[in-house]
């Protein structure tokens, strides 16, 4: 994000001389060195592409397309079907975001615009610590805080106010889509948060000095020129926290039931793919049952890829459609 | 899983690295079960404090992983709380030429604890009723199946939630064996297994999530280990037996029920002792086995091998109560100081 344009890149200028004198002074050691760093990202990344495809054979062989469109996971009869997994992941991924994208950029807003600079920072170290929390905890607090709550007194008001909709039907268990949703959101808030501040904080004065002499309100110049002009960066801190939300294990096991089932209602138990892989690896006998844990991984694999894409695709359409505004 | 063999090499490297250091100290390394963890670590502490020349390790990763690590040789002995079937004891002997044979170290138990509000007596199971709510086909706790077996108490016409474990384990396993045994329709469809495809219920993990659950949710029933009960001091319920006794899981009808099976037993121990026949036995019981390679190709760490299953299945069988494991009956434990001959 902060590649600046004063440092010279170290391209043009080497070219110019020879290999041995670049060797000597030590520009060309330090290039293959951090070169070599950086390739080993992409060499770990398809070095795990390809343990997953080649660890996946016999239940890609046998189930095919079909393992992506069936909702049946029985490990005595040998039928395995990704469906309910997926829809569960993106359910409970969904649902976070809807949550924590909203309050999370509030949040970021309020820290990086209004809020004055020492009761800013004071917060950010909150925020900051929250995203260092492990998952388990959470989880923990999911369980004895969240659960109870959404069991007694959320789901039920759910249920007698907005019941005519399929989305909240269904006994109240209290676990389900909807609670590993809030959880997740609790976790994903500080990514947004605190990418989002600095994203906001990095938009240059002049453009909110512009907005005010043009006559605007401070909120006017806040929603109407700094946030626009921070979009991209902002879209950035949402994907992240959908990378992380997509990915979590055990905050997610711990309260969405474990129950491999696909239903419109939110107060219905599902299940992850992430869950469902931490759950049943160790215990997992047999080459196929072990096999479409493994092929569960790619198609997690996959769903990550796909959706970091369209992310990017909105990020190049949103910053064009900003460059054009800006033209006007 | 190319990946865990790596990890099982660069372990054995390791190990062995680390025995030409220790200069003389034996490094044998074990993978498997984790509900057994806890008195292995400390048998295994124990046995090191006899004979300080012999370590071993053991990663505690579950029973699958244990019989996975064993076949493919990257450990020494495996660790399982369920036998290994016909086909793994095959893939075993057609990679290693030699076969694996069974040893049961210590016994452990299933409960089921329940969640029932206004109920505060111990409820009795039948194998019908607990069948039948786990198929879904009970879903009142006022069922006649389940108050005919609890005179005295009354129950509320509350929908049953039902909880089980979502992780793969062998609490599962040993609950799912038992319901196979006393319900025909449980053998045929879902079926015995770590992880199974539930007919109904919620999924908690581990011993902790089953009974927060089950804590938290009116009306709930759920299972766990004996010894999280006990350790945690849940109230749990009692099982109607094979003979029709009703009892309670503790040490003495946990002990009792391998004791019903000794007679039958065939002579590779690879039996399960749920519904065991006894009078005094707690039907929900199971053994928890080493899995142990019939050939070394080493001659010092078999002898430490067979020294060591020695002492536990003896003097070791001392620390299990403490530990809250049902320790093995006198007629098991003579059948195997036998079979341990078998190990070469």
């Amino acid at each position: 994000m902060a590649a600046t344009s004063t440092t010279p890149s170290a391209g043009p200028i080497s070219g110019s001389r020879s290999f041995l004198s670049r060797l000597r002074e030590g520009d060309e050691i330090a290039r293959i060195i951090t070169s070599l760093f950086a390739f080993s990202v992409v060499l770990v990344t398809l070095l795990l592409v390809f343990e997953l495809w080649h660890g996946s054979v016999l239940s890609r062989h046998k189930f095919g397309f079909h393992f992506f469109v069936t909702s049946i996971w029985d490990p005595n009869s040998g039928d395995f079907g990704a469906l309910p997994f997926i829809y569960g992941t993106l359910v409970t991924a969904f649902v976070s975001l809807a949550i924590a994208v909203p309050l999370g950029i509030g949040a970021a807003i309020f820290l990086a615009e209004l809020a004055p600079q020492n009761i800013s920072d004071t917060l950010q170290f909150f925020i900051d610590l929250l995203a260092a929390v492990p998952s388990v905890i959470y989880g923990l607090l999911g369980v004895f805080i969240i659960v109870p709550i959404m069991r007694e007194d959320i789901q039920p008001f759910l249920k007698s106010t907005l019941g005519f909709l399929p989305l909240f039907t269904g006994p109240a268990y209290g676990i389900g889509f909807l609670t590993a949703g809030i959880v997740l959101a609790i976790m994903v808030i500080p990514y947004i948060v605190s990418v989002s501040r600095e994203v906001l904080l990095s938009v240059p004065r002049d453009q909110r000095e512009a907005a005010l002499a043009l006559g605007s309100t401070r909120w006017e110049s806040t929603w109407k020129v700094v946030v626009p002009f921070a979009r991209t960066g902002i879209m950035g801190s949402i994907f992240l926290a959908l990378a992380r939300a997509l990915g979590e294990t055990m905050a997610v096991t711990m309260v969405i039931g474990n129950t491999p089932t696909i239903s419109a209602s939110l107060l219905s138990p599902g299940y992850s793919i992430a869950a469902v892989i931490a759950n049943e690896l160790g215990e997992a006998t047999g080459d196929l049952y072990l096999q479409s844990l493994v092929e569960l991984g790619l198609v997690l694999f996959l769903l990550t890829f796909i959706l970091n894409g369209l992310a990017r695709l909105l990020i190049v359409l949103t910053a064009q459609r900003g460059s054009e505004m800006g033209r006007t | 899983m190319r990946m865990k063999r790596f990890a099982g090499v660069a372990l054995v490297v390791l190990a062995a690295a680390g025995a030409i250091w220790a200069q003389g100290t034996l490094q044998i390394t074990g993978e498997g079960a984790t509900f057994p963890y806890p008195i292995y670590s400390k048998w295994f502490d124990e046995y090191h404090k006899k004979f300080s020349n012999l370590e071993i390790n053991y990663q505690s990763q579950g029973s699958g992983a244990g019989i996975k690590a064993v076949t493919d040789g990257t450990v020494d002995f495996g660790a399982s709380d369920g036998p290994m079937n016909d086909d793994q004891l095959k893939a075993y002997s057609d990679k290693h030429g030699s076969g694996i044979l069974h040893f049961p170290t210590v016994l452990g138990a299933v409960v089921p604890i329940y969640n029932i509000p206004g109920v505060n007596a111990a409820l009795t199971f039948t194998p019908e009723a607990l069948a039948g709510i786990y198929l879904g086909r009970i879903t009142k706790w006022s069922d006649p199946a389940i108050a005919s077996a609890n005179s005295g108490v009354k129950l509320p016409a509350t929908d049953i939630v039902v909880v089980h474990r979502s992780d793969g384990i062998s609490t599962s396993y040993i609950f799912t064996d038992y319901l196979a045994k006393v319900s025909p329709d449980w053998a045929t469809k879902p079926g015995k297994g770590a992880s199974i495809s539930w007919p109904v219920g919620l999924g908690g993990k581990g011993n902790e999530g089953v009974s927060g659950l089950v804590k938290q949710t009116p009306g709930s029933i759920g299972y766990v280990e004996l010894i999280y009960a006990v350790q945690t001091k849940i109230e749990y319920g009692s099982m109607k037996n094979a003979a029709g006794t009703v009892i309670k899981a503790d040490f003495a009808s946990v002990t009792a029920a391998a004791a019903g099976v000794a007679k039958t037993m065939p002579d590779d121990f690879r039996v399960s002792i749920t519904n065991s026949p006894g009078k005094n036995a707690y039907p929900i019981s199971s053994f928890t086995w080493l899995l142990i390679p019939a050939k070394f190709t080493d001659s010092h760490k078999r002898d430490a091998m067979k020294g060591f299953i020695k002492w536990a299945i003896t003097d070791g069988q001392s620390f299990a109560e403490n530990l809250s494991y049902a320790p093995l009956p006198k007629e098991v434990v003579a059948k195997e100081l036998k079979a341990i001959d078998k190990i070469q």
